[in-house]
């Protein structure tokens, strides 16, 4: 048994209000930049939808992700190291830029600029990438936003795999819900196992997955290999780049940026101890069902003194072992069971968790016309149906969907007596096979969710930084220095220009220049931009 | 004056070309090492990639290590199994397979370059300067072939091995063996050298990075130890 610890997340999707924020806010720190302009980190979806890219869940079209051979053992998808060294001259798999989207601004200097009209002069749309003008988007990260477009584009989701889909695209039936995503910093991760350079790594400490961008040449193999398609690749730099899971933050013991910002206090950020030596044997179990649960027998119980003491011995520190027992991560996933992967039969073990949405009762049950089980509404009376979001979560296994939403819908039914009707339910706590201080513990972290009880996040040790010289000025020396300008450190700048060796410095995206194309003029970003020179 | 033209290009302009690439290289990698790339366009449009690319690259590899083996092996080693005569024929038919398959490939991607919008913008000045440059290098190689057919018996390409092979081991005079060779093979010299000579300068640095260590990394996952 080798223990490491990971840091991970879980969305809790019944308060998903989609709103966006955590796009945005990951935006503005990470990906405004050149290159990167069709790039999010963390995006969220209506689903159901193919999403962003077009359809990115369906691995028979991109191979991303793992796979078994016939002998049981663990392959990527797409191929083993030979064979993807084949395909290295044209990737057979890789998205093109139109299944993400193509970035666009608009031409705000025309507005000031025109002529004397009849008609308000317009900001036209424009490509960043060619600088052309066009009329109108046709597709974009949330091109499906609330159930947008027909059902039958939409009803392409991968999810709807062995369901009866076309009574959802009935009015009466319709269902949605959101899907925050990020990258999945997962156990058994498939970017880094098909990054022919090496430039792609987990790091032992936190478990957070970060491409070296010094080392990465741009083979592209690691955007086709990850099948949530979390990695991007930057058509300015040439290089690929993916969610850090902010880990600057991170080892500062704050929350990522997404889970700060987020309005709906959604997000949760905890430690994981898990036994490194079994990832492989849990990735490789042959029933795609059986992986959520291969994936949890990796997790060990931070009480248990034989796991502190085998944790200790691995090096990990006490702050993160203490941590680890207050983890809001390991308590969603492992004690009440109502946080499940995203998509497990990618075989990558993902470490972003998601606990499934509750939605309306079908009206026939309120009018007292279906059964209940129990005190509780029948699961399958609420609106999205359970094996959508098995389909989702758990490689289509009902049952554990099933008895989380059942708890979820119980902290309601009690908390409810409690609070309004003035009583303890303790139907609702015996048929969930429920402790009362168990029941209590999930509505603080669940519905109260404060911040100290989402975030539990130790921070970095400086022994970490390591000993030698370099290390050492990674940590220490590049303090208040220019920071993440992503490559060519302090060179980042705003201004364009090119080195000696023909690679253009990163600019920045706000400043609406695409190469080759006419400056978008002085907006407020090149005001800015003089008042820096000046001072 | 023709002959210090001559030793220019022959005697002089190989160490130039051969010093500015490895320099060049080094300097690039130690101090720029984020502009070290493939610098891959398939993002941007997948359309012709698949033939073009494949055929361009395994086509101009077999071209060069054909090159690098024919040049460079000398007349003793090969003279007890084939003559020079059979040999000059037998580059001439590899070079001939291999120079069409690259042909075809750089025209896939020379219409890709120039016909795709998207392509088109992001393509900065030295990845066509370097595409035509190759494509230019490649016809002059395939206009060789009609030349040497003149005189198969091996002289020419015996007087070219002479002298990469004078070159390499920095032997003087080698350019004299070059002198009263065709134009096209003179041309055809220096423009390969002028390609080494930018070298570093381009997107072709790649090479360097062809990722044969993948084949050799145990397992798949990569987990970077603290400290």
């Amino acid at each position: 048994m080798t223990i490491r610890a990971q840091i991970g997340m879980v969305l809790n999707l019944d308060k998903c209000i989609g709103c966006h924020t955590c796009s945005i806010t990951c935006k503005n720190v990470w990906t405004s930049r050149g290159g990167v302009e069709y790039a999010w980190f963390n995006n969220v979806e209506t689903k159901p939808g193919v999403g962003y890219p077009r359809n990115w869940e369906d691995q028979s079209e991109w191979k991303g992700g793992w796979e078994l051979t016939k002998g049981g053992k663990l392959k990527p998808k797409a191929g083993g190291k030979t064979s993807l060294l084949t395909q290295i001259f044209a990737n057979p798999n890789l998205p093109e830029i139109d299944d993400y989207y193509d970035p666009f601004t608009f031409e705000y200097d025309h507005l000031k600029t025109a002529k004397e009209s009849k008609t308000v002069p317009t900001a036209r749309m424009k490509s960043v990438i060619t600088g052309k003008t066009k009329d109108a988007p046709d597709w974009g990260v949330n091109w499906e936003e609330i159930l947008g477009g027909e059902f039958e584009k939409r009803s392409e989701d991968y999810n709807f795999e062995g369901m009866q889909k076309e009574m959802y695209g009935e009015f009466e039936n319709t269902f949605m819900m959101y899907l925050p995503r990020l990258c999945e910093h997962c156990l058994n991760p498939s970017c880094v196992a098909s990054c022919p350079s090496g430039a792609i790594y987990k790091r032992e400490e936190d478990g957070i997955v970060l491409i070296d961008q010094d080392k990465c040449r741009g083979w592209r193999m690691c955007v086709s290999g990850c099948p949530y398609k979390k990695i991007y690749f930057n058509w300015q730099s040439g290089k690929s780049e993916k969610c850090t899971f902010c880990y600057p933050r991170i080892e500062a013991g704050e929350p990522t940026v997404c889970s700060e910002t987020c309005v709906g206090r959604i997000r949760y950020l905890g430690v994981l101890l898990y036994d490194a030596d079994k990832i492989q044997e849990a990735a490789s179990t042959p029933d795609e069902k059986d992986l959520y649960q291969a994936q949890c027998d990796l997790f060990l119980d931070p009480h248990d003194p034989d796991v502190i003491a085998r944790a200790k011995a691995d090096g990990i520190p006490d702050s993160w072992l203490e941590a680890a027992k207050e983890s809001p991560v390991y308590k969603m996933a492992m004690d009440w069971k109502i946080a499940f992967p995203l998509h497990p039969e990618y075989r990558t073990l993902p470490m972003v968790w998601y606990v499934p949405p509750l939605s309306p009762i079908q009206s026939a049950d309120e009018a007292g016309l279906l059964g209940k089980e129990g005190v509780l509404p029948d699961i399958k009376s609420l609106r999205i149906p359970v094996q959508y979001l098995a389909n989702l979560l758990t490689a289509g296994d009902e049952e554990p969907v099933t008895t989380a939403l059942e708890r979820m819908m119980g902290m309601r039914a009690y908390m409810r007596a409690k609070h309004v009707e003035g009583y303890k339910d303790v139907r609702v706590l015996e048929q969930l096979g429920m402790s009362e201080d168990e029941m209590e513990d999930m509505y603080q972290m669940m519905a109260i969710a404060n911040h100290e009880d989402r975030f539990v996040i130790p921070t970095n040790h400086k022994e970490y930084a390591g000993e030698g010289p370099f290390d050492h000025e990674i940590a220490f020396e590049t303090r208040s220095e220019c920071g993440f300008s992503f490559g060519n450190g302090c060179h980042g700048g705003e201004k364009k220009r090119t080195n000696l060796f023909g690679s253009q410095t990163h600019g920045n995206t706000l400043s609406g220049r695409a190469p080759g194309s006419k400056p978008m003029g002085s907006g407020w970003v090149g005001a800015r931009k003089n008042e820096g020179d000046g001072s | 004056m023709s002959e210090h033209i001559n030793t220019f290009f022959f005697g002089i302009f190989p160490y130039i070309a051969v010093s500015s690439m490895i320099l060049g290289s080094i300097l690039r990698y130690d101090r720029d090492p984020y502009s070290w790339k493939a610098d891959s366009s398939q993002l941007m449009s997948r359309k012709g990639l698949r033939w073009g690319s494949n055929l361009f690259h395994v086509g101009i590899l077999l071209l060069f290590f054909g090159h690098l083996v024919g040049l460079l092996t000398p007349h003793w080693a090969y003279e007890p199994f084939i003559t020079a005569g059979q040999k000059q024929f037998l580059a001439m038919t590899a070079g001939g397979i291999f120079g069409g398959m690259c042909f075809i490939g750089m025209l896939i991607l020379i219409w890709r370059r120039t016909s795709d919008a998207r392509v088109r913008a992001t393509t900065k000045f030295m990845d066509m300067a370097i595409l035509l440059m190759l494509f230019a290098q490649l016809v002059l190689g395939l206009l060789t072939i009609p030349q040497s057919a003149k005189h198969l018996d091996g002289s020419s390409m015996i007087a070219l091995a002479e002298w990469a092979q004078h070159i390499v081991t920095f032997r003087p005079d080698a350019a004299v063996f070059i002198e009263h060779e065709h134009w096209i093979f003179k041309a055809h010299i220096v423009l390969g050298l002028s390609i080494f000579l930018i070298f570093p300068f381009t997107r072709l640095v790649h090479i360097f990075s062809a990722p044969f260590k993948y084949l050799l990394r145990s397992g798949y996952q990569i987990v970077r130890k603290r400290g």
